[in-house]
């Protein structure tokens, strides 16, 4: 079967850790980090990489566009 | 097979989203959260879908998103306090071939621009109206507008809204519907995913009616303003579900007839 994998690139040094996009997640790929960016945010982050499905709600709802996604078909 | 590797699926061809091109490198003022980011996006994103760019005219208005015209990248005039539809009857009369959006908070379009919101939609001018409903006047430090719910508090309603004192909030959408001018009337939220894109969806057919002229539309956001709710971001989107929806329900409320 088809299976689909999803990867995230996020501008960590814009996020201003809303935690929209932590919410929005089904499979809870992201998180908020323990560390914080120049602004004093802790920024979201992928914390299980490897769940993600590349569905793009986190992107979609962010107000600050700071996720990028990826998507390919694998197998 | 190998397992597939984080750099093997970051690679352009599998971009599945990014943000608008149209979006600028600026960062956004609005603090953590806010539905008004995510509004700038979606309406950049149908912008450059509907490659809008070079014949786009918005007005923005006095609010929060006063500084607009540093996050889109699309030409820009800045309306008096309220006076945003009024403008844009202006610009789409004197360059029709134009699109003509403007981007209202509920200050500006439900209070201070309550007269000249009506009689642009009941002329009937071909023009997009965004409006914002946040329930609160976010700029000046979250005081009562007249979109605050019954019982909400804000600065200046600090035991919340009493109706016998200071009248019920007004449904902006479903006054402009009764009137013969407008094309299309709805009210979508940009809390979740599924709403964005139904967001999107409605911009793209108001950009579609406007090219045929039909109408004014008039798009209402139900958004969240955590700063002013005295809320995080995600406990707003949540009060705002359990609150707003009820009093300001999400969906069409006046669609045009098929051509």
């Amino acid at each position: 079967m088809a299976k689909i994998k999803g990867a995230v690139v996020i501008d960590q040094e814009r996020c201003k850790g809303c935690e929209v996009c932590v919410v929005t997640c089904p499979p809870q790929t992201l998180a908020l980090a323990a560390d914080v960016n120049s602004k004093g945010y802790h920024f979201s982050y992928a914390a299980n990489p490897e769940t993600c499905i590349g569905c793009s709600n986190c992107a979609v709802v962010c107000p600050d566009g700071v996720i990028t996604v990826y998507k390919v078909k694998i197998g | 097979m190998a397992e597939i590797t984080f750099n093997d699926i970051i690679k352009p061809e599998n971009l599945t989203y990014k943000k608008s091109k149209l979006m600028t490198d600026n960062v956004m003022h609005y603090c953590p959260g806010c539905g008004h980011g995510t509004a700038h996006q979606v309406l950049a994103e149908v912008l450059e879908e509907e490659n809008l760019q070079e014949r786009t005219v918005g007005i923005t208005p006095v609010g929060c998103s006063v500084l607009m015209y540093n996050y889109i990248d699309v030409d820009f005039q800045e309306a008096a306090h309220g006076r945003a539809p009024a403008l844009a009857t202006a610009v789409k009369r004197l360059m029709p071939d134009k699109f003509v959006f403007t981007y209202q908070g509920d200050g500006d379009l439900a209070a201070i621009g309550t007269a000249e919101t009506i009689h642009t939609c009941n002329r009937g001018e071909n023009i997009l109206i965004l409006f914002i409903n946040n329930g609160i006047y976010g700029m000046t430090g979250g005081q009562m507008a007249p979109t605050t719910l019954e019982g909400m508090k804000s600065s200046t309603s600090p035991y919340g809204r009493d109706i016998s004192m200071m009248g019920s909030p007004i449904k902006m959408a479903d006054i402009v519907a009764m009137l013969p001018g407008t094309c299309y009337v709805t009210r979508q939220s940009v809390n979740t995913a599924g709403g964005v894109r139904k967001l999107k969806k409605a911009i793209k057919k108001a950009v579609q009616y406007q090219n045929e002229k039909r109408g004014t539309c008039f798009i209402e956001v139900v958004s969240n303003c955590p700063s002013g709710w005295k809320m995080t971001p995600v406990e707003s989107n949540k009060w705002m579900e359990e609150n707003m929806f009820l009093f300001y329900p999400l969906g069409d409320i006046k669609v045009p007839a098929e051509k």
